[in-house]
């Protein structure tokens, strides 16, 4: 019984921010919008967490920022546009669209079409061989 | 025709294992700066606990200068040291450092013991002028031409070679510029 209780307890407990009582905003609102966007910025020591995530100092210093920009009237893209212009796009946990990004959002779909194309014109050859028919000619695949 | 093919997803692997082979060679901790050719960020510190030389951006401008971001707690700091001190002591350049996130006082007694090469220092408690020059971690190094922009950024200690080959010239250069 106290085994299934810790595992139930396991499940559903949510993941620990490192955000500090201090930090946090009087106003539920904007310190949602503080959360949100803590989450997509990169904490530049760690690399690999978000901000929201790490309890690098700097990390700390940065979620600071967002909050007193947030205070001091900014919207979530002139914050996100603060970090960027001190720290470059690099900041930013989802690389944005843009001409240098261009190859790596469309990588999937060229890749996907690529491996389509490659087992379109494979499964076209096997049916041929199938068919009995190896010179050449077109056989229409049977429906 | 399709037998040529039959060699596509061979070639598209080699294509793509020489993309990852130079790719994973790079180090990732080395993040170009959006700052280089921009201007300095404007900002005022206080001086140190114990020292009366603050640091302003307008103490900088004019002059080619070395804004060096250390802490009495960063240990690659104190690797850099010495070098920073032949430095003052061989070069015409103004030195400035940003005492970044020390106690007060930690940041004198520090100098005291090691020597002192810095023509002005700031002291940034709060880290937020280093936010501004986008430090991830002392020590950074950048150079400031006359103009006052930002010209080279080093991550990471100066060390002895890395000054001869990487920020000397540089520094060279920006001071034969008018």
């Amino acid at each position: 019984m106290m085994r299934l209780l810790i595992i139930i307890v396991a499940l559903f407990a949510s993941s620990a921010f490192a955000v500090e009582p201090d930090e946090v905003l009087d106003d539920p609102a904007l310190e949602q919008r503080a959360l949100d966007i803590s989450r997509n910025l990169r904490c530049v020591v760690c690399q690999s967490q978000s901000i929201d995530d790490s309890d690098a100092p700097l990390a700390r210093d940065m979620r600071l920022i967002v909050r007193e920009r947030l205070v001091a009237g900014d919207t979530d893209t002139e914050v996100y546009a603060y970090l960027v212009a001190r720290y470059g796009d690099y900041v930013l946990l989802k690389p944005p669209v843009q001409p240098n990004t261009y190859f790596l959002w469309a990588a999937p779909a060229l890749i996907l079409l690529a491996a389509g194309g490659g087992a379109w014109v494979f499964l076209k050859q096997v049916r041929k061989s199938a068919s009995g028919d190896d010179d050449g000619e077109e056989v229409e695949p049977s429906s | 025709m399709t037998r040529a093919l039959l060699f596509a997803p061979l070639i598209a692997f080699a294509a793509i294992a020489a993309w990852f082979a130079v790719g994973l060679r790079q180090d990732p901790s080395r993040i170009p700066s959006v700052l280089i050719d921009q201007p300095l960020p404007t900002f005022t510190l206080p001086a140190i606990e114990g020292r009366d030389n603050p640091l302003s951006s307008e103490y900088v401008k004019g002059e080619v200068a070395l804004i060096n971001v250390f802490a009495s707690w960063c240990i690659p700091c104190a690797i850099e040291h010495p070098v920073l001190m032949q430095i003052a002591e061989d070069e015409d350049i103004l030195i400035a450092g940003i005492n970044w996130k020390e106690k007060p006082g930690d940041g004198a007694a520090w100098l005291a013991r090691l020597g002192d090469p810095y023509d002005f220092i700031g002291d940034d408690a709060d880290g937020r002028v280093a936010i501004d020059f986008g430090v991830t971690g002392a020590p950074e190094t950048f150079v400031v031409d006359r103009k006052g922009r930002i010209r080279l950024k080093q991550v990471g200690p100066i060390t002895e070679q890395i000054w001869e080959q990487d920020i000397r010239p540089v520094v060279r250069r920006l001071q034969a510029e008018e």
